[in-house]
């Protein structure tokens, strides 16, 4: 069977050229970068290089990049790290509706300590209104905490105007990048981001590392103690392993970066007009052309996520129905409800995000498959032949009657 | 695809569906593992509900099961249709003075309901669940049959009368031919890691058992007005306190002391009041049964002789059943029953055969 696979925003396979170097970490190049000798020396070299690959991926300096162990750390370095060192400066932040866990919780966290939250609604393709921003700014705001990218929508925010409004009132800017970093370009001079999370295994590196981008004289408290690693703001022998492959797949990604989002953006849009052409009653979640390469997200009316999903797991296509971390508990979607979708809408809302692997001969399998899967669903789904009825003019007639 | 046909088992993580799936695999059926989630994982996560079929735990032995069998396993979320078809009904039956079945209601409406129906959606032609009951198609009634498992101990055909014709043949129940012990004993063979985990005893969304606390937490105290209680002569003997906390047959909890064993007679919501009285007067010889099913024929047309079982752990006693104008169907018992309590259901046997079953109106 065929197997396509279209999570590449859940996770991605590692790239060869990665595999490689992680092997010679693994076996040659296994100090432990804190020691004196020649093994500890070479491992230390293998970190700031992959330091410095990620800082020029974003414009930063290497020493402003400290590695964690994914983005969710990250998220929650910035966020708890920035509140707790300028609590004497106010208590308010502002994030928004549509954020992931990591900072949705993190963030619900601070409350239980006395700190505010403001939770900024979003548009219905998951823009935000920066009049609305400004209005929610408040001498004793400290921080503003925004995605770059929708993970479940694809949907880019307006970083650079969010990254100007901050700058302006002189708050601190944090943005969860782990979406767009390595596929969108980021210079956070330009957009005046002072925090910023990323991940590797969204880059075609390993999980279990990530990084955030700390701003010079940005204040902020570390989460952990015990050690100067990371220049004792994130203790703990590094991950020199998935710190390399951080590294270099942020270098190639850079590279890459233009043709790729060439490439994914036809091939998403491919699928996306194949879809909505080929299936009745189906809407394109987020924004249609300000969205990241390669992320497709659609609600297909009259049928549940959950069966959509699994049909097409057995016919080897690999997709989602919100973001891996939810779909295990399969709730409506926080972000299609906060873009003011309704329920049941969204519970037939279904993502695939295409990723370096996918090739058009995937996409026309998909624009195959997923049309006969749709109406084999709506075929068993009393709401949608409850629709049908109703607009069937005849029938309305009879409903009438009674 | 194989020649047997695709089955989704419904799997809990428990030995029995465990089982259920590595027999119907060795059948050579297509098999694929399914956990039902129906209950919110934010409640699992604070109960530690190890003996139940929906916690969060149920889905990591599920999965651990259905990769040591190598079938394809995924949860499926019932979560909102359990709530307003097994939950909200237990509830509402509570406050209204009857005592539910919350098993029989999902069986009806979530497993052999909901669950098939997406099963089917999926391709596969059958679902399958660890039920201990035996189910066939019989050539001479050309119709399917509901039979006692042979482990009579373990049978639960009285939580399966509600099956339709339709949904029988698409269901398969592969324990009913075996003893407890020995699917047991299959399991330890196969290595299941669940081989000795304990049968589930408890109503599964109900932590501790305590019955009476789940409603009020879901309901409001207020719900649970106190009132009177009289004992069958009319006599004011007592005060209540809520008519969901009692059962009738109930002896313990009421804190009366009238010389006598005092036991719940009778629920009357209408005055929401509570009738006690001596053992003798919790025995009643008829019932009334509504919501009937049939599984031997489609319509109860004349009166039958059967054996008729009152709860899941009383023993079938013999009677005679009469189809009323209603649909209703009148029980006449040979022998005076104890506790023949609304809200529960009772079951028609012929033989080792289900013959249909319903729901309790009242007894009298």
């Amino acid at each position: 069977m065929r197997r396509v696979y279209l999570d590449h925003s859940a996770t991605t396979p590692v790239r060869p050229e990665v595999v490689q170097l992680v092997n010679k970490y693994l076996t040659e190049t296994f100090g432990n970068p804190s020691s004196v000798h020649a093994f500890g020396r070479e491992a230390r070299k293998g970190v700031e290089t992959a330091r410095e690959q990620i800082a020029a991926l974003i414009k930063a300096k290497p020493e402003e990049i400290f590695f964690t162990s994914g983005g969710t750390e990250a998220d929650n370095m910035a966020i708890v790290g920035t509140a707790m060192a300028n609590q004497t400066k106010g208590k308010h932040i502002i994030t928004t509706q549509i954020e992931h866990h990591a900072v949705l919780d993190t963030c619900k966290s601070l409350i239980k300590q006395g700190f505010e939250v403001t939770f900024l609604p979003v548009n219905p393709d998951a823009t935000i209104d920066l009049e609305l921003l400004k209005s929610s700014i408040r001498d004793d705001t400290i921080l503003i905490t925004m995605m770059h990218v929708n993970n479940e929508v694809g949907t880019i925010l307006p970083i650079k105007e969010v990254g100007q409004i901050a700058k302006e009132k002189g708050i601190i800017f944090h943005v969860d990048a782990v979406q767009s970093f390595g596929k969108l370009p980021i210079d956070v001079n330009e957009m005046n981001i002072d925090l910023l999370s990323a991940s590797g295994h969204k880059i075609y590196a390993l999980k279990g590392t990530g990084c955030l981008y700390i701003r010079k004289g940005t204040k902020i408290a570390p989460l952990f103690f015990g050690g100067s690693q990371e220049r004792k703001r994130r203790p703990g022998t590094e991950n020199v392993p998935g710190i390399v492959a951080f590294g270099l797949a942020a270098h190639l990604a850079g590279q890459e970066m233009e043709a790729e989002a060439e490439r994914l953006t036809k091939l998403r849009d491919k699928l996306i007009d194949g879809i909505l052409e080929k299936i009745p009653n189906v809407q394109l979640n987020g924004h249609r052309t300000n969205r990241l390469p390669g992320h497709v997200n659609v609600s297909i009316r009259y049928i549940e996520g959950e069966s959509l999903l699994l049909m097409l797991d057995m016919k080897g296509i690999a997709a989602s129905s919100g973001s891996a971390c939810t779909s295990g508990s399969l709730d409506p979607s926080h972000v299609l409800l906060a873009m003011g979708i309704p329920h049941e809408i969204a519970h037939g809302s279904l993502r695939m995000t295409l990723g370096k692997g996918t090739t058009e001969e995937d996409v026309d399998y998909v624009l195959e498959v997923l049309p006969e899967i749709v109406e084999k669903l709506r075929s068993m789904s009393p709401l949608y032949n409850s629709m049908k009825l109703e607009n069937n003019e005849e029938c309305s007639k009879c409903t009438q009657k009674r | 695809m194989t020649a047997k046909g695709t089955v989704v088992v419904g799997m809990s993580g428990g030995v029995d569906s465990s089982v259920a799936a590595y027999l119907l695999k060795e059948q050579g059926y297509n098999v694929i593992g399914v956990t039902m989630q129906i209950w919110s994982p934010q409640q699992e996560d604070t109960e530690e509900n190890v003996g139940g079929c929906c916690s969060l735990s149920a889905v990591g032995d599920a999965r651990r099961v259905a990769d040591k069998l190598d079938i394809p396993y995924y949860v499926m979320n019932f979560r909102d249709l359990f709530e307003s078809e097994v939950i909200d009904y237990f509830t509402s039956e509570y406050l209204q003075g009857r005592t539910p079945n919350p098993c029989i209601a999902c069986n009806k409406k979530i497993k052999f309901e909901g669950f098939l129906t997406k099963a089917r959606a999926l391709g596969a032609d059958y679902v399958a669940t660890g039920h201990y009951a035996q189910l066939y198609f019989d050539a001479n009634r050309q119709r399917y049959v509901l039979k006692k498992a042979k482990d009579r101990a373990k049978d639960q055909t009285y939580a399966l009368y509600n099956f339709t014709q339709e949904q029988m043949a698409h269901t398969l129940l592969p324990l009913g031919g075996y003893e407890k012990s020995e699917i047991r004993q299959i399991a330890a063979s196969i290595g299941l890691r669940v081989a000795n985990k304990p049968d589930s005893q408890e109503i599964c969304f109900v932590p501790d058992n305590d019955y009476k606390k789940f409603i009020e937490e879901r309901v409001g105290a207020e719900k649970f007005k106190s009132g009177p209680i009289y004992d069958t002569e009319g006599n004011r003997v007592g005060t209540h306190e809520g008519l969901p906390n009692y059962t009738v047959g109930q002896r313990k909890g009421l804190g009366l002391a009238l010389g006598y064993p005092v036991y719940v007679v009778r629920l009357d919501v209408e005055n929401n009041a509570l009738i006690v009285g001596r053992d003798n007067e919790v025995f009643q010889k008829n019932l009334i049964a509504k919501d009937n099913n049939f599984i031997l024929f489609d319509k109860l047309t004349e009166e039958m002789e059967v054996e008729a079982k009152i709860r899941y752990s009383a023993p079938p006693a013999p009677g005679v059943i009469k189809p009323l104008e209603n649909g209703e169907v009148l029980v006449e018992f040979k022998e005076p029953q104890r506790a023949i309590t609304p809200g529960q259901a009772v079951v028609f046997y012929q033989d080792d055969y289900v013959v249909g079953g319903g729901t309790i109106v009242k007894g009298f």
